[in-house]
């Protein structure tokens, strides 16, 4: 039996193995060897994973591998520290991982730098394991910046279309304005606590009383690291850019793993935030705001992946509200059946625009699901699993969410059972829009190859009955999630919900049946649609202002790219021209003056040195004569 | 040295002073004044040479031979100072025509 230690070390250490061997060695690999062995070592790592998984025993274990930083009092250990979290987050990872790079083998086997992408995505797998399994906050650091440079990557990995890299610039530079947030919340919980370690700092904070202003000020800002990471409002406009990139990086990165990553730093330091009372509402209303925002706008989406991207954001968002009333089980729960049934549709979206050759729009798809059955179907699952349909997975978390949202706040349950209705809406849009009526493009659609559908089946499954991970009581279940991770996270609040079981009965129908009527609401316009609306600037006001994303980037040009814009100007015509630029090129200019009235000095006439010298000598003499 | 001593003594010390200021200042006005090099490296011993003769006087008087040490540290500096001065002398007569200071007037700006 290998130590868990090691088993610990090689999870991430076998998909950097694998970045820097395909990144090393990418002019010599062929595209299947780099995808096979890109594939075979994360695929060894979710085997390391679930190895450690059934061999825990429930605590929480510190795998210290060196001392990192010591200065002065600042001791940081580079350390892992698996727990039931960690572990969980790390079968995510690598699981959906596995399949995806699977996947990409058939999807980018036609690209010139294919051994690159798949070094790139290794390096991502490498960077979220880091990110997941850290011990401390500054370990996690190095992952959460590690995602971002490979989503930077990944997203611009088509570089020669200008808009792709802007895409990837945009992503970057909105998750840095979150990032500020992330350090200065370590600088501060540092100051307070002296430590950067999970455990310790939990085990301090609870001597702190509810509402401490400095717990408040550093959950704050952690929560705006998080909106940047999980595309939260204000700062998701990111996210549906980040499409750019090939479909299975949407797939893995901005659906299945990165963007969670935001939802697993507040569920680590759940018991901060559980002494925030502030933050959490901010982040329940921060959640269901982002929730209603993506449902909207990705109604009115055109490109599939757009539509998806949109979906992602709304998801995010109901995490957040569960994470925002304490329910941090269920957050984790709808994590999980959203890395497989995102991640699924993302696939299901690349098989579809393998199939038809690189088309997007929606608008030029339509009667796909005879010509790519298998996709069809397993798409078919995805979006019943979204849309929360019982028995498939994201009935069970989806439900979670609202129950515990009810018990805190009916209002937000209002509101996200509303947006629940509008993603079964956009999500069945998308379905009929793709796979019903007739085909409105040109090209000669085809299933895709095995390598690409098989991963879509696993998923499949994997969204049909994920749900039984968590199956609340009332359905006679045990929550068997909520149990494993209890031992990580402090189960509090809203875990503990007071709800009877005829209210979560009565909910559960509620919402199955608003979700029930909308999809037949949907079958009724999108369902044999051979037409479709125009742009946004041909529909009526309201429509528009949701169809162009409720102007949000619009805001942000006009709120901060144009004021930033005069500032440089002003900067530029005062600050360079004015003032930089004269006292830089003004002192050479000085110098250059007064050597050359100096120069005339070096006359070469021998006699005039010498004199200069008895000249020098006599001062010399005079100034020690008459200073003594 | 005895006797050295007290035929140094006989002459009072200020003689010396004036004598020593009056060849240090011939020199000075040789060296600047007049352009035969030869002439300047002669002005540039006299100078060296009336320190010599205030250092002897001065140790004879104090009863300290460490002028006496520092006269011969003197002379040997001169001497090799005057050879590296008759040589670039040399190398002038030889590239240049004549031996006056003015000529050597190249190294500038």
């Amino acid at each position: 039996m290998v130590s868990a230690d090691l088993l610990a070390t090689l999870v991430p250490a076998l998909p950097l193995l694998g970045a820097l061997s395909i990144g090393f060695g990418r002019r010599k690999l062929s595209a299947n060897a780099a995808g096979g062995l890109a594939t075979a070592l994360v695929g060894l790592s979710f085997v390391c994973s679930l190895l450690l998984f059934f061999g825990h025993d429930g605590g929480t274990r510190i795998v210290h591998l060196f001392n990192w930083i010591t200065v002065g009092t600042m001791h940081i250990p580079f350390a892992f520290q698996v727990d039931s979290l960690s572990l969980w987050m790390m079968l995510v990872v690598t699981g959906v991982g596995t399949l995806i790079h699977a996947y990409s083998i058939g999807y980018m086997h036609n690209d010139p730098r294919v051994a690159t992408f798949f070094a790139q995505l290794n390096l991502f797998s490498f960077a979220m394991l880091l990110l997941v399994m850290g011990s401390n906050f500054l370990v996690t650091f190095i992952g959460w910046e590690g995602v971002g440079i490979c989503s930077y990557l990944l997203i611009g990995f088509w570089y020669t279309n200008p808009e792709y890299n802007y895409a990837g610039r945009k992503a970057f530079v909105m998750n840095r304005i979150g990032d500020v947030g992330m350090v200065l919340a370590m600088a501060l919980l540092f100051l307070q606590f002296g430590t950067l370690n999970y455990t310790e700092v939990s085990a301090q904070a609870a001597n702190f009383s509810p509402g401490n202003p400095l717990l408040v000020g550093a959950t704050l800002l952690l929560f705006l690291g998080a909106t940047g990471k999980s595309a939260q409002l204000p700062l998701l406009t990111w996210l549906p850019d980040a499409m750019a990139g090939p479909t299975p990086v949407s797939a893995l990165i901005h659906a299945a793993t990165m963007v969670t990553a935001g939802i697993f730093l507040v569920v680590r330091s759940s018991v901060l935030f559980e002494l925030a009372p502030y933050t959490q509402d901010i982040i329940l209303w921060v959640g269901v705001a982002t929730a209603l925002f993506g449902a909207t706008v990705g109604l009115f989406q055109n490109d599939i992946k757009k539509v998806l991207a949109y979906s992602t954001v709304s998801q995010l968002g109901y995490m957040f509200a569960a994470l925002g009333v304490g329910a941090y089980s269920a957050g984790m729960f709808h994590v999980t059946t959203h890395a497989f049934f995102k991640a699924l549709l993302f696939l299901g979206a690349g098989s579809v625009i393998h199939a038809l050759g690189g088309e997007q729009d929606i608008r030029k798809m339509g009667g796909l699901k005879n010509t790519t059955r298998t996709t069809y179907l397993t798409f078919l699952i995805a979006t019943l699993a979204i849309a929360g349909i019982p028995p498939l997975s994201g009935f069970f978390s989806k439900d979670g969410i609202l129950a515990s949202t009810f018990a805190q706040s009916p209002l937000a349950y209002a509101v996200l059972v509303f947006a629940a209705m509008l993603t079964a809406l956009y999500m069945f849009r998308l379905l009929f829009l793709t796979f019903f009526g007739t085909y409105r493009g040109k090209a000669h659609p085809h299933e895709s190859p095995a390598i690409m559908t098989v991963p879509l089946v696993v998923l499949a499954v994997l969204s049909a009955i994920g749900g039984a991970l968590n199956i609340p009581h009332v359905f006679g279940g045990h929550e068997w999630l909520k149990q494993q991770l209890a031992t990580a996270v402090e189960a509090v609040g809203a875990e503990h919900l007071a709800l009877s079981a005829s209210t979560e009965y009565l909910l559960m129908a509620l919402s199955t049946a608003l979700v029930v009527l909308t999809i037949w609401y949907a079958w009724t316009i999108y369902g044999k649609k051979t037409t479709l609306e125009g742009e946004p600037a041909d529909m009526p006001l309201p429509k528009r202002l949701v169809a162009k994303r409720w102007m949000l980037d619009e805001l942000y040009a006009a709120v901060f790219e144009k004021p930033y814009g005069w500032l440089s100007r002003a900067f530029f015509s005062v600050g360079e021209t004015r003032l930089a630029v004269p006292l830089t090129a003004g002192t050479g200019k000085a110098a250059h003056s007064v050597a050359e009235w100096m120069r005339k000095l070096q006359s070469g006439n021998t006699s005039f040195y010498l004199f200069g010298m008895m000249l020098g000598v006599v001062v010399l003499l005079l100034f020690t004569l008459l200073s003594v | 040295m005895d006797n050295v001593i007290t035929a140094i003594r006989v002459v009072p010390l200020e003689h010396y002073f004036f004598l020593s200021f009056l060849l240090f200042s011939i020199g000075m006005a040789g060296a600047l004044l007049r352009r035969n090099i030869i002439i300047v490296i002669m002005c540039l011993e006299l100078m060296l040479n009336s320190v010599n003769l205030l250092l002897v006087a001065l140790s004879a008087f104090h009863g300290d031979p460490g002028g006496q040490v520092m006269v011969f540290f003197i002379m040997l500096v001169a001497a090799a100072e005057v050879t590296v001065g008759l040589a670039i002398l040399v190398q002038l007569k030889r590239n240049a025509d004549g031996v006056d200071i003015n000529q050597l007037n190249r190294l500038k700006w």
